[in-house]
């Protein structure tokens, strides 16, 4: 099966590479596949569903600028299509900017915010009818929607939480199964023909990974800055270093968590839209035998990695937060690297940090 | 818009949406939902726990009984024993009894068989003695006839008359 499928493609590399250099030397127009595949994953002013030769099929979304002096200012982002300008606003590859010079804030509801109200609402409508049926069948078997979600509830719960946080776990668990199904429900609408892009989006990941931070540093017990400012087992000399390392660290650890999620989510969409692209390139349907099959094999991918990044960025906040609340022996010595880390929690969900398959998402 | 740096729109409605979706998840989706989940825990906790009690108890239960049968068991074997032995006793002590009894009437017998003997002598005495009597008076009568006669009656008398 392998192999026959290995040479249907290299068949159709040659056919893809036989026709590119008549076809594109004929036709004039110019195909910017970078540029379209920006403007698949990035946001935008309007919801860009498709476009045919008649025109563009387009939602316009609403534009709320806010300028200091000049005050709030809302109407639709079609007044801004095309390059046209609203009073002195106007859009410059789709950043809202002035046509003076000063300065403006953009709250518009964009593609990804109007993505993000409507995907909460998905999730508020989905966990509260769970919830329902919850408090419907007390005492019985769970059913439908709510057996299919309940699994993944208990993993998160007793995979994650217990075994990353600990005895605490209880206090963070709304929070990680927020951020667990925001995460996955995203990835996968994201995956969604025609929808947009919201967990690949760096705004998006940078809220969570300081929602993340922040509730690292409010839940911080004395260990836990005790660690940072005075590491034991280290000569105080070493302090000079050690504590601006330490809360480098800190920093770190949820700038990580942005730029995975966004990088990984993004790298998805971009090799998808890749294989498309390449029908385009070669101007050549032929080309579709390669490029469905990969971007097949690549969706079907995505598939997992919507789950295992979602999984990935709650395991992680868990590590965050159980470092944070952990009750430390004061007889043992602490190192830095979490390979110590690994052998002293026995298995425990800290060890992850320590495997280079997981650091690598 | 450029793909890495964040939005500050966007931050915004993210972290204003998510925080809201947070609450209302946390309060109207999590809350009921770890909250059965715990109590269904709980419950099948209890439940196999419980479970697990009365099996025990009936182990107990059964260990209970079967001491109890055990030990009727060993009483009715001590009673047949027992019942044995009685009737064993009884055995001799009838067989003892039957043998006194049997001895006593022996020697009853045999003591009036001695009475009944010696009671049979004094009247064979007596009979002799009433006879001598009698021959004596018949003698005396006839000695009023002849002398020689009654000479010779009292020596053909004493002739009849063997005493023995």
């Amino acid at each position: 099966m392998k192999r026959l499928l290995t040479l249907l493609l290299c068949l159709c590399t040659f056919v893809g590479f036989g026709a590119e250099p008549t076809e594109s030397g004929e036709k004039g127009e110019s195909f910017n596949p970078g540029e379209v595949i920006l403007h698949h994953v990035a946001d935008s002013h309007e919801w860009h569903w498709f476009s045919t030769d008649n025109g563009h099929f387009v939602t316009y979304l609403p534009i709320i600028a806010y300028q200091p002096g000049k005050g709030l200012s809302v109407f639709s982002s079609e007044e801004l299509a095309e390059g046209k300008t609203h009073g002195n606003l106007k859009l410059e590859e789709e950043k809202l900017v002035t046509t003076d010079g000063s300065k403006v804030y953009d709250f518009s509801i964009t593609k990804n915010v109007a993505a993000l109200a409507m995907s909460s609402l998905l999730l508020v409508i989905i966990f509260t009818s769970v919830a329902k049926s919850y408090n419907r069948r007390a005492g019985q078997a769970p059913s439908g929607l709510q057996n299919a979600l309940e699994p993944f509830v208990v993993f998160i719960r007793d995979e994650v939480g217990k075994k990353s946080i600990g005895p605490k776990y209880e206090r963070y668990m709304p929070y990680l199964l927020t951020v667990f199904f925001f995460i996955w429900f995203n990835n996968l609408l994201g995956l969604t023909p025609g929808a947009a892009n919201l967990t690949g989006n760096i705004a998006v990941t940078m809220a969570m990974a300081l929602l993340t931070l922040i509730i690292t540093l409010f839940s911080a017990n004395k260990n836990y800055w005790g660690h940072i400012f005075a590491p034991p087992g280290v000569p105080w000399p070493l302090y000079i270093i050690m504590v601006p390392v330490e809360l480098v660290g800190v920093i770190v650890k949820p700038f990580s968590l942005m730029i995975r999620l966004f990088a990984n989510i993004t790298a998805g969409h971009i090799i998808i839209l890749s294989f498309i692209s390449l029908i385009f390139i070669f101007r050549s349907s032929a080309t579709g035998f390669l490029s469905v099959p990969f971007g097949l094999f690549i969706s079907m991918l995505e598939l997992l990695v919507s789950i295992l990044q979602a999984y990935i960025f709650t395991l992680l906040t868990a590590m965050y937060i159980g470092s944070a609340v952990e009750e430390h022996h004061h007889d043992e010595a602490h190192h830095e690297d979490f390979g110590t880390a690994e052998e002293r929690a026995g298995g425990s969900n800290l060890a992850h940090l320590g495997r280079p398959d997981v650091a690598a998402h | 818009m450029n793909l890495i740096t964040p939005e500050f729109g966007l931050l915004f409605w993210q972290t204003l949406i998510f925080l809201l979706l947070f609450l209302l998840l946390a309060k109207f989706a999590w809350k009921p939902i770890l909250g059965s989940l715990k109590e269904r825990e709980e419950s099948i906790d209890s439940a196999l726990k419980m479970a697990q009690q009365a099996k025990e108890e009936m182990q107990s239960l059964k260990a209970g009984n079967e001491k109890l049968l055990a030990e009727a068991r060993k009483e009715r074997d001590q009673m047949l024993k027992e019942g044995q032995a009685m009737a064993a006793q009884f055995v001799e002590q009838a067989k003892t009894t039957a043998t006194e009894e049997a001895n006593r009437i022996t020697q009853q017998a045999r003591e009036a068989i001695q009475q009944e003997k010696s009671q049979a002598l004094a009247e064979v005495r007596n009979t002799a003695a009433q006879l001598s009597v009698d021959i004596a008076e018949r003698l005396l009568r006839r000695e009023l006839a002849d002398p020689a006669a009654q000479q010779k009656l009292v020596d053909d008398y004493l002739k009849d008359v063997k005493l023995n």
